[in-house]
């Protein structure tokens, strides 16, 4: 959103500047030649002197987001560079009977990676997808890979898209899908993952549908858990079924069920028979969350702090501009040196007031570079709510499982109970009796695969966190670095500025006399 | 007969009273310096009076040394007596009114303003010609129940007979130049005085918008100021929450974020002082130069007004000398009194355009010495500023290494 006030101020200066300092692009260090009488206006200002490399060096050390960052394992074979470019409109082709459709737009993604799982060393393809594809996408990934921090998508924003020009809207996505699937190559898990393969490889259509291939990854065997434990039918249901969060549509009964359960856990008198124990994990998300407010504070700050830097500059170039004009007006009606030498004076002013302006604007370009790490991190921060979401669902299902263990557990003692009572025995009731510990034999398989993926999802959540906590330590420190050099720079910069307007005014001084 | 700079007087920053720069008692001096101020009065008849010390050695005043209690309105009577006595001469400005911000009253705009007023007697000590004033002896000199009454009589809307007088022929003379059909008011038509007249009204514009946006920056500084505060108070929960290296790290941010936001606040303080002010006192000085092309006009305006009468009583004298009517002895002694009149005007005009022709290069020289400092301590402070910020964050930088190498 900066980008944009960016964009619409920088015009602005431009005219400005343009007033000013017409020989700018002419010259890069050379003393000006005096303009002919007819245009005093040009030759006011010197052309500034620096030049772009003397500010790159501050960033040298600092994290430059335009450059690839180098893989964070170091190794050769983790290397992989995804560019989106090329956005083109196409028609969209409708069944309907409707003339004239809609239009959508799709990217062209640029993979270059030397990983082994596409192909190896010096691998290079590209595709054409649209939007709606990466949405599919990063579906797929949630389901295949609870418990990781997935990076977030880009979102869908239809009100922007209605705001915002179209150009505009598509160059945002563009940039939005280069930086989500940047995130996606270098992360060490979904790096190397099925879905990102086949979205980055395969032309034409995604060939990602939901619920293939999952169950073959993460079960042991193909049991099955009959749905009458969640409804009245007995017909049998995958039992990767168990290993998903409940879904609405399909699975009314089981979100009931655990809804049931969550609400039992929190009002309930009795504790819930499976509690988070992970006391170490309790104490990490606390901090998390603290963490992630923090920054929302300070990101938020940061972004203020762009604004008054940008308000600076503005309002310094526009008080040099007011000397030009001062300048120009004290040269042409001067009927006493003493103006001239004024106007001279003024001339010196107005040039350093305009320098600092450029300083001060490309200073807060820079600022922006490197305070964006904070944004970047309050979207980490979704990621791993949402990889905690993982969790905490995994473990509801092993909650509502055992508790329909136990309540079964309980049906069948009443019934053995009754039962019993009976001389000879009961037929109905034992009938019943068998049912229902053949519903507990297959609950209790159902509850031993939620147990396993609850603690696999747990140990997802911890080298992830893990992951997440080096680089976090990492990113920020090279973001102070570069902030902080960047900082220093631009002040010494301007202050090299004003002490030469200083010297320039110096028979002024009250202390030469 | 100036014998000391009036314009390094309105520096000093305590206002102390100036030691004069020959001592030698021989070679005349007049030093005047305004200081302490002291806020008096409540709520809307609040106001600030201030200590208007003399040295001097001239025989016209009372002592070598006097101490008065002067307040805004005195400083008001002043620049009004001098404005009708000196027309010609450039009046100094003063500060504006400034009934909102009276109620106020900062220390930094009671800094100001007592620093303006310095600057304003001192201007006037140092005029040739006005400091030869009576009414600036009287200023300098009368006790407190005199001036009140002075300051009294002049202001609101009891004036003096005389200025009642003047403002009944001043309509006069309107009504009778739409009647003779002269719609336009009567102007000189000297090219080099259009010129300066276009340059004095131009310049006026120009320098007000320099000075707004000198007042911007001023807000800027405050404003990036605050923000740094703000940014360095949430940087330093940051590092709190993060708790080890890192943590420390961004505590130190905070600290240097603070730390710069004091910094800024002093310099926007600076910046109002040293570069605002000085550019509103030009905008000033030429409102003031406004008010006396505006006398000019005037002074022009009625000497051609009793020449163009004297012409017509001469014409009616002569009329009435040759039909030898009882009524010349009295035609005769008004057409001498309108002779001296005019003659008296013609003088007048005449002296006024010699002095605005004395004082326009007096006020240039003048004026690029004031902004020659103020373009200096401009500088100065921007580059301290500059300067401090960098040394801040460059301290910072071996902190930083030190927290990533553990």
């Amino acid at each position: 959103m900066m980008n944009q006030d960016h964009v619409l101020r920088a015009s602005q200066d431009d005219e400005m500047e343009s007033l000013v300092l017409h020989d700018d692009n002419d010259s890069s260090g050379n003393s000006q030649q005096p303009q002919s009488p007819k245009s005093p206006f040009n030759s006011f200002l010197d052309p500034p002197s620096y030049a772009e490399a003397i500010f790159t060096s501050f960033d040298s050390n600092g994290h430059d987001q335009t450059l690839e960052p180098s893989p964070r394992s170091g190794s050769e074979s983790d290397y992989i560079q995804i560019m989106v470019s090329d956005p083109q409109e196409e028609q969209e082709l409708t069944n309907s009977l409707v003339p004239g459709g809609t239009t959508y737009h799709t990217y062209l993604i640029t993979t270059r990676t030397n990983k082994p799982e596409f192909g190896g060393v010096g691998s290079e393809f590209s595709v054409r997808r649209r939007f709606r594809e990466v949405v599919t996408l990063s579906e797929r990934l949630s389901e295949a890979y609870r418990g990781y921090v997935i990076p977030v998508r880009p979102e869908k924003s239809s009100v922007e898209r209605k705001v915002m020009q179209k150009e505009e809207f598509v160059e945002q996505r563009r940039v939005a899908l280069e930086k989500y699937l940047k995130k996606l190559g270098s992360h060490p898990v979904i790096g190397k993952s099925e879905e990102l393969k086949l979205f980055l490889e395969v032309q034409g259509k995604l060939p990602l549908m939901r619920s293939t291939d999952v169950a073959s990854r993460m079960l042991d065997g193909a049991v099955r858990l009959p749905r009458q434990l969640f409804g009245a039918e007995p017909v049998a249901v995958d039992l990767n079924d168990v290993v998903q969060p409940a879904k609405s549509g399909r699975d009314l009964l089981r979100i009931f069920k655990e809804l049931k359960q969550s609400v039992t856990n929190d009002w309930g008198a009795a504790k819930p028979l499976v509690v988070e124990e992970d006391k170490d994990f309790m104490e990490k998300k606390d901090k998390l969350m603290e963490f992630e407010q923090q920054l929302s504070n300070v990101s938020q700050q940061a972004e203020s702090l762009v604004k008054f830097q940008q308000d600076m500059g503005e309002t310094m170039g526009e008080l040099g501009l007011a000397f030009v004009k001062l300048t120009k007006f004290e040269t042409e009606e001067a009927l006493f040196e003493t103006q001239r030498v004024r106007a001279g004076d003024m001339r010196n002013v107005a040039t350093a007031a305009v320098k600092s302006s450029r300083l001060y604007r490309e200073l807060n370009t820079q600022t922006i570079k490197h305070l964006d790490k904070l944004h970047e991190y309050l979207g980490t921060m979704l990621a791993i709510n949402n990889a905690f979401s993982d969790r905490s669902s995994a473990l509801l299902t092993v909650q509502t499982l055992s508790s329909e263990l136990a309540s079964l557990h309980l049906r069948i003692e009443k019934l053995e109970v009754a039962s019993s009572r009976i001389f000879g025995g009961d037929k109905s009731r034992m009938r019943k009796i068998e049912e229902l510990k053949e519903a507990v034999r297959v609950t209790e398989s159902a509850k031993n695969c939620a147990d396993r993926e609850y603690e696999r999802i747990k140990e997802n959540n911890r080298s992830e966190l893990e992951r997440i906590d080096k680089e976090r330590q990492t990113d920020f420190q090279s973001m102070l670095r570069g902030f902080v050099v960047n900082q220093a720079g631009y002040a010494e910069k301007m202050a090299a500025v004003w002490e030469k307007l200083a010297e320039e005014t110096a028979t002024y001084s009250r202390d030469s006399s | 007969m100036v014998t000391f700079e009036g314009m390094e007087q309105h520096r000093t920053s305590s206002g102390s009273s100036q030691s004069p720069r020959s001592p030698s008692s021989s070679q005349p001096f007049l030093s005047v310096s305004v200081t302490d101020p002291v806020k008096l009065g409540n709520g809307v008849q609040a106001y600030i009076s201030y200590r208007v010390i003399t040295k001097t050695n001239c025989p016209e005043y009372q002592g070598p040394e006097k101490i008065v209690i002067r307040r805004y309105s005195d400083f008001v009577w002043l620049r009004d007596r001098l404005f009708e006595k000196y027309k010609g001469i450039f009046i100094p400005p003063l500060p504006e009114k400034s009934a909102v911000e009276k109620f106020r009253f900062s220390a930094e705009f009671i800094e100001m303003r007592r620093q303006a007023l310095d600057v304003f007697v001192n201007r006037i000590a140092a005029h040739h010609e006005l400091q030869q004033s009576e009414d600036l002896r009287t200023f300098l000199q009368a006790e407190e129940e005199t001036m009140e009454r002075l300051r009294s009589h002049e202001t609101g809307i009891f004036k003096k007979p005389s200025d009642l007088m003047q403002i009944f022929k001043d309509v006069q003379s309107k009504v009778s130049d739409v009647v003779l059909g002269k719609e336009k008011p009567v102007e000189e038509s000297d090219p080099e005085y259009e010129k300066l007249k276009h340059y004095i009204f131009e310049l006026e514009n120009h320098l007000a918008e320099a000075q707004k946006h000198a007042y911007r920056l001023v807000k800027r500084h405050r404003e990036l100021g605050q923000s740094l505060s703000d940014f360095g108070k949430a940087v330093k929960l940051l590092g709190a929450s993060e708790g080890n290296a890192l943590g420390k790290a961004f505590s130190e941010l905070g600290i240097k974020s603070e730390i710069l936001s004091v910094k800024l606040q002093k310099e926007a303080q600076q910046l109002l002082m040293s570069f605002e002010e000085p550019l509103k006192d030009y905008v000033r000085a030429v409102q003031s130069i406004k008010a006396t092309i505006a006398e000019r006009a005037n002074a022009f305006r009625r000497q051609c007004e009793l020449a163009e009468t004297m012409k017509l009583k001469e014409i009616n004298l002569d009329k009435l000398m040759l039909i030898r009517s009882d009524k010349v002895a009295e035609a005769e002694r008004e057409y001498h009194e309108l002779k001296a009149e005019s003659e008296q005007a013609t003088k007048t005009f005449g002296t006024i355009v010699k002095l605005m022709n004395e004082e326009i290069g007096r006020f240039q020289e003048q004026k690029t010495l004031d902004m020659g400092i103020a373009f200096h301590e401009f500088a100065k402070g921007q580059a301290r500023l500059a300067n401090g910020i960098a040394d801040a964050w460059r301290s910072l930088l071996p902190k930083l290494e030190a927290c990533s190498s553990s």
